[in-house]
């Protein structure tokens, strides 16, 4: 480096001024309205004026007591869950058969990935017509094998529409998941897996005592995202269920939609979406503490 | 024995991610006396064409619905997203990898977790900045909210990119006499070219997914994308033309699905970036 030090070779202010229009964007239009969304919760404003009062709790008083509401976060939990529980088993199952070679193996991944590239709006009309009263063929298919005897109304029962919605959502999610834990499974030093074959492990073994632990923080992180994308996720339920039968399986996102947009109480639709802060807390702290083992790791190596 | 239980396993996880598509695809050509049999009459498969196939759904999507109005509207976001977030999401990964320093890494950690921050909390403030901009029910609402959601990706993105790119060429330009700001303007993006593809496509697909933004700010029907027409436009009333809604979803997947065939691994690079480093 020489010793001039004009403008066009401070480090410090190109990349500032490089920075600055990223930051702006991000603390006007996320961090502002961030704090925007908890401060409209504490308030009476509406979508049709401009002015607004001050309520303090009285929203979430009156969402707490709300039946409806706490429904909704019920289902908002029981959704998540099962999604991901769903989402574990069937990537890390489907991980094991896409990391072996076999015929029509292109097919299959390009096939696989389909759910997760297709909009979610439009990926949950079709399911909205599979599932459909009178002419689903989920019904037809276990009516015709002899499986089913009397009639689904997939969307028209509440715990049945939940289950679709865990469906649904678990579709769209597991390839996702899948990709990632083959990404993190190429990553396996190979010497290690060598040695516990030539131990006498099997293939039980190796994955649960070998793989599984190894491929930890990787899941972590596809699990965390699924988190995001289902506690989080307006379209499937709204398009699906529409929060529906009898407001039974609204969830938290549909909920505050249905509130604060359709109903014009911006005040409760905001405390309604506040609740989804836990969620989302939750998986930043776990990312954070996984991303710092992971450097943690890679430092020892 | 084993490979008649992984073929199974494969071809059983490829149905369940398959089926919705299998059921787009036969939907959109099925004579609407063969799609509309109840499912309790045993004797008609479902599965298969029962008459010869039809036209006639993507006639009525092409030609009676604002099918082709809503994909150019999108095509039009798209671009202008597109433009703003190379714009900005570009030079900020390039601070955050080359000129940041030690922050660098820290502050782009801060930027990616506000991708974590969901639309479905944010709609109710956007819902009050758009109508105080007067821009309900415009497309450049849109515009101006979409980056919100690329951005803070698209900086991580490229800043992981660039990590993975050598220091050497650009060291060697500033020995060979350049300033620090011409190796950026003149050196760099050649460099990075690979990565602002990536930002490209990753937007492109962003604004394509998006529903609930555009479902929260657009109400006429000629100013809807198509993630939001097609389900709640297309069904009129209580009337679903499963045909047309089916042949307009099949059309929008396909080119989606193969730009995600082709760019599934740079994203996934950036997903696991944090958890597989090192």
């Amino acid at each position: 480096m020489t010793s001039r030090r004009t403008l066009a070779d401070r480090e410090d202010v190109l990349g500032g001024v490089m920075l600055a229009p990223a930051l702006a964007y991000v603390v006007l239009l996320v961090g502002v309205p961030f704090f925007l969304a908890i401060a409209l919760s504490f308030s009476n404003a509406t979508a049709g004026s401009l002015s607004f009062q001050w309520t303090g709790l009285g929203n979430y008083a009156a969402i707490l007591r709300d039946p409806i509401f706490l429904r909704a976060l019920r289902n908002s939990v029981v959704v998540t869950v099962g999604t991901q529980v769903l989402v574990i088993i069937l990537a890390t199952a489907a991980a094991q058969v896409f990391r072996a070679t076999f015929r029509g193996k292109r097919v299959a991944r390009f096939v696989m990935l389909l759910p997760w590239a297709v909009p979610v709006s439009l990926a949950a009309i079709a399911w909205t017509w599979i599932f459909d009263s009178t002419f689903s063929v989920i019904n037809w298919t276990l009516k015709a094998t002899g499986l089913l005897h009397g009639w689904l109304y997939w969307l028209g029962d509440p715990a049945l529409a939940l289950l679709a919605i865990i469906i649904v959502q678990a579709w769209r999610i597991f390839p996702f998941a899948t990709v990632i834990v083959l990404a993190s499974l190429s990553s396996i030093p190979q010497e290690i897996l060598e040695a516990a074959i030539v131990d006498g492990a099997g293939f039980w073994r190796r994955l649960f005592q070998i793989e599984l632990p190894l491929l930890l923080p990787v899941v972590a992180v596809a699990v965390l995202f699924g988190v995001v994308y289902t506690a989080t996720d307006l379209g499937v339920v709204y398009i699906l269920t529409g929060g529906g039968p009898a407001n039974t399986t609204h969830v938290l996102p549909t909920l505050a939609f249905q509130r604060g947009i359709l109903g014009a109480d911006l005040g409760q639709g905001a405390a309604i979406a506040v609740f989804l802060l836990p969620f989302l807390i939750v998986v930043a702290i776990a990312m954070l503490r996984v991303a710092r083992r992971a450097e943690v790791g890679g430092a020892a190596r | 024995m084993k490979r008649v239980a992984l073929y199974a396993a494969a071809l059983g996880f490829t149905l369940f991610a398959g089926f919705p598509f299998y059921w787009m695809l036969i939907t959109t050509f099925k004579q609407n006396r063969d799609l509309y049999v109840g499912a309790s009459d045993l004797s008609h498969i479902p599965w298969i064409f029962n008459d010869p196939p039809t036209l006639e759904h993507v006639k009525l999507l092409f030609g009676q619905t604002d099918f082709l109005r809503w994909v150019l509207n999108t095509l039009l976001v798209v671009a202008a997203v597109v433009v703003i977030t190379v714009a900005v999401a570009v030079p900020a990964g390039y601070s955050l990898a080359r000129l940041a320093g030690r922050w660098g890494e820290r502050l782009g950690m801060g930027i990616f977790f506000t991708y974590l921050i969901p639309p479905t909390l944010l709609f109710v403030p956007f819902a009050r900045l758009v109508s105080v901009l007067g821009l309900q029910d415009s497309l450049a609402s849109l515009i101006l909210i979409y980056p919100t959601m690329t951005i803070p990706f698209c900086t991580w993105l490229v800043m992981g990119f660039l990590r993975s790119v050598p220091w050497e060429i650009e060291e060697q330009a500033m020995i060979d006499g350049y300033s620090r700001l011409a190796v950026i303007v003149k050196v760099a993006p050649r460099l990075i070219v690979p990565g602002i593809l990536t930002v490209i496509v990753f937007s492109f697909t962003l604004v394509l997914q998006e529903f609930v933004y555009a479902l929260t700010f657009i109400s006429s029907v000629d100013k809807m994308t198509v993630s939001l027409g097609v389900p709640i436009a297309l069904v009129r009333g209580d009337v679903y033309h499963w045909g047309a809604l089916m042949a307009a979803a099949l059309f929008t997947s396909i080119p989606l699905a193969i730009v995600y065939n082709v760019f599934i691994d740079r994203f996934i690079q950036g997903f696991t970036m944090g958890a597989v480093k090192g």
